[in-house]
């Protein structure tokens, strides 16, 4: 009892210490993704946006965390009676961080790269309408497009549309140069990006004085390094089943939101037997969604029924086209002529969701006959036979794009479905500027791949991050892949 | 018999009971999904809990002793085979190119560590419980190369050898009717031990995804899968742990029994 005393003593001091910390204006972010480096405007890793997306590179508009798409480097636009052109009124005193001054010329020539002929955007699509960019004077410019497209705005917010310094080119994979509220300062291979907070921002001064973003690939060790509080949040964590673990402690909050990621059971609607719509429906039907759901993202995931995001206004629920149903699913395959069922193969990326499911639909489509030969391949590996060589059966992969329903009118994309009726569709769409109209021909769009069984629809990936209980700020929903700091701080 | 003969062989026995009944009867089907039911610690309808998938862990063991064992074995009979004869060959012709051929061949191998190799071969090959069999198999080869002509070259210089001989049989006669009967014990020994690692290397194989592919159960990728549920459920990490721990030391109990056993000059001392 004698000790009693000296250790409240040194709880009390522990407290006082506590209480200067609490000052905090620097956070640790953890990802489970490396960029493979820093140029945005020239890769598709989303893992590029996660770190630098509206913290060091701004478009002319951008995303905020519910979807929604707002003025960013443009101050304001007027769009012409025929919808043709869009005069964009840039902000005023906005700096890159070399200090040079960002106007006109740089978003024309920001612009013109990411669509010229050699340019190695990932998003060349974004671009495709816009048949000049005219700088005006130094604070307007006026793109110029070849037919009317309603999505200009929603496709110049995504992270391949940022404005780049020209003179940064050379360097930018590995410093990048943007006007966001936080400036790059250092790259540790293997580890940890640093961001500080940029000066001279035009915007809000962001509260954070200094971020650090780390990259933890192994889920394991993204549970230790949370629980032992080596960072301060992990940003699209990589275990679902360690939530509720997270939930029930007081040190922690976890974000639970929607993403634009729709996980799908992709099909090669090339190759025989899936070429036959009866072949791809009986799959569908062999499919149990809310099993795969609460077996390989322990419950996180809303059931879709067709490449749609559930919580965009335009979403018509489908799934009740594929409910799950291996009775039918096998009278289809009979149907087919295939009564017996057949071998194909499964090709599974490295996440969870892809590993985990792809056991799950393994086991739901031998009950129907199917045997589905699982390969688990590297995302390298995946990209390279199932992506670029289209030489798989079924493999599983979430599409993390926004509005990417559009992908089903490319008839050389990896699970080549090609239906003139829908390539129409989706061209007349992109012609269309009323947004009442709009809304019809996306429904009209889901119900057709619904319909013709293209893919097997899973669900859409939850946004799952873990942050400390007294941080605010964080995005729950994932619009893009972004972690957006510029509105995070700690609470006093 | 000596009592770590006894122990290592109830052991391994058990292993091998459990293996060959999973071919006539598991509790559930492995296979079978079962996703309500899922995390559940042992209980009395599943004695060893179910996985992440709702999934008999019994069963599971069961089927996945099935695994270890057909890898570990197909794998030592392939150091065996080719080991063996190239031991004898090496012992037989000493000094010649041919032993300096072959035993260099075995350092190369030995030089790099086991598992690294088996990893390359797996990544080559493609992963599979059949590659990982080669790859293990493939650095058993010179263990058994060296056991065989270590104790084949001291064999050379006795006496029955010089008999054989003299009564006109050839080197490849007498490596196989004097030399190799002598040198069985050693092997039975030295097959029990790598019979132990075999499954070690299997387990660490599956660990890392290059092993048996799914749905075919695997130790080793039942530990991996339970790598991020272990404080949810702990007995998914536990029970095959325990499966590998109880298997690689009865395996290995039995071989240090068989050499006790087996080995004339300890006999007598023991017992």
């Amino acid at each position: 009892m004698t000790r009693l005393p000296f250790l409240f003593a040194a709880s009390s001091a522990l407290a006082i210490l506590a209480g200067a910390a609490s000052a905090r204006d620097t956070v640790t972010v953890a990802l489970q993704l490396e960029p493979p480096h820093l140029d945005p405007t020239s890769a598709a890793a989303g893992a590029i946006d996660q770190v630098l997306y509206s913290n060091v590179f701004e478009g002319l508009t951008r995303f905020m965390g519910d979807g929604s798409v707002v003025p960013g480097l443009a101050e304001s636009w007027e769009i012409s009676e025929d919808g043709l052109t869009y005069t964009f009124r840039l902000q005023d005193g906005v700096t890159f961080h070399d200090g040079t001054t960002m106007d006109a010329e740089d978003v024309k020539f920001s612009l013109d790269r990411a669509r010229a002929e050699d340019s190695t955007n990932a998003q060349k699509a974004l671009f495709a309408d816009i048949a000049s960019v005219d700088v005006v004077d130094p604070l307007t410019v006026q793109i110029t497009l070849s037919q009317p497209n309603g999505n200009l705005l929603f496709n110049l917010a995504w992270g391949d549309a940022v404005i780049v310094a020209p003179e940064s080119i050379d360097t930018i994979k590995t410093t990048p140069v943007g006007t966001g509220a936080f400036t790059f300062t250092n790259w540790v291979q293997g580890d940890r990006i640093d961001l500080a907070r940029n000066p001279n921002y035009w915007g809000d001064t962001p509260a954070l004085s200094a971020a650090t973003f780390k990259f933890i690939s192994d889920p394991t060790a993204a549970f230790a390094a949370m629980m032992a509080e080596d960072v301060d949040a992990f940003s699209g964590f990589p275990a679902p089943e360690n939530l509720p673990q997270f939930e029930a402690d007081p040190r922690f909050q976890v974000l639970v939101g929607s993403t634009e990621g729709e996980t799908i059971l992709s099909i090669n609607n090339k190759q025989a037997p899936f070429d036959n719509p009866k072949v791809r429906a009986a799959v569908a039907h062999a499919i149990d969604r809310q099993a795969i759901i609460d077996g390989a993202m322990f419950g996180y995931g809303t059931p879709i029924g067709t490449h749609f995001a559930p919580h965009n206004p335009a979403y018509v629920d489908l799934t009740g086209t594929s409910a799950h149903d291996p009775e039918k699913a096998r009278a289809l395959l009979a149907e087919a002529g295939l009564a017996d069922g057949f071998t194909t193969t499964l090709h599974l990326p490295p996440p969870s969701y892809a590993r985990r499911g792809g056991e799950i639909i393994a086991a739901q489509l031998a009950e129907v006959g199917i045997t589905a030969e699982i390969i688990n391949v590297e995302w390298a590996q995946w990209l390279e036979t199932v992506f670029r060589g289209k030489n798989f059966g079924l493999s599983i992969v979430s599409h993390t794009e926004p509005m990417d329903i559009g992908i089903y009118a490319r008839p050389d994309y990896y699970f080549q479905y090609d239906n003139a009726a829908f390539q129409d569709l989706m061209a007349e769409l992109t012609g269309t500027t009323d947004p009442d109209a709009r809304t019809k021909m996306l429904q009209q769009a889901q119900e057709i791949i619904a319909n013709d069984y293209v893919n097997g629809f899973l669900f859409q990936l939850a946004s799952l991050s873990v942050a400390k209980a007294d941080l605010q700020g964080l995005w729950a929903n994932a619009p893009t892949q972004a972690t957006d700091l510029t509105a995070v701080s700690w609470a006093k | 018999m000596t009592r770590s003969l006894f122990l290592g062989g109830i052991l391994s026995a058990l292993v091998l009971l459990a293996a060959l009944l999973s071919f006539i009867w598991t509790p559930y089907d492995h296979t079978a999904l079962n996703i309500p039911a899922k995390l559940q610690a042992p209980n009395a309808e599943h004695w060893l809990g179910t996985d992440h998938f709702g999934r008999d862990i019994l069963s599971m063991i069961m089927v996945g002793a099935r695994t270890s064992i057909a890898v570990a074995l197909v794998a030592v009979g392939i150091g065996m085979g080719l080991g063996v004869p190239l031991g004898l060959a090496a012992a037989a012709k000493r000094g010649s190119w041919l032993d300096e051929g072959i035993m260099r061949a075995n350092d190369l191998v030995f030089a790099f560590p086991s598992l690294v190799i088996a990893i390359l071969i797996t990544a080559i090959l493609g992963a599979g419980a059949i590659n990982a069999i080669i790859a293990i198999g493939i650095f058993n080869i010179p263990v058994f190369a060296r056991v065989t002509r270590g104790a084949a070259l001291s064999l050379w210089q006795r006496e029955f050898i010089l008999a054989a001989r003299v009564a006109g049989k050839g080197s490849a006669r007498i490596s196989a009717e004097h030399i190799l009967p002598n040198v069985a014990n050693l092997l039975i020994v030295q097959g029990t031990i790598q019979f132990s690692l075999g499954i070690l290397a299997e387990a660490g194989l599956s660990y890392v995804g290059l092993g048996a592919q799914p749905p075919v159960p695997s130790w080793g990728r039942m530990l991996a899968d339970a790598q991020t549920m272990v404080s949810l459920a702990p007995h998914m990490a536990l029970v095959p742990g325990c499966a590998i721990i109880l298997t690689v030391l009865g395996l290995n109990l039995m071989g240090d029994g068989l050499r006790d056993w087996l080995d004339p000059k300890l006999q007598g001392g023991r017992a």
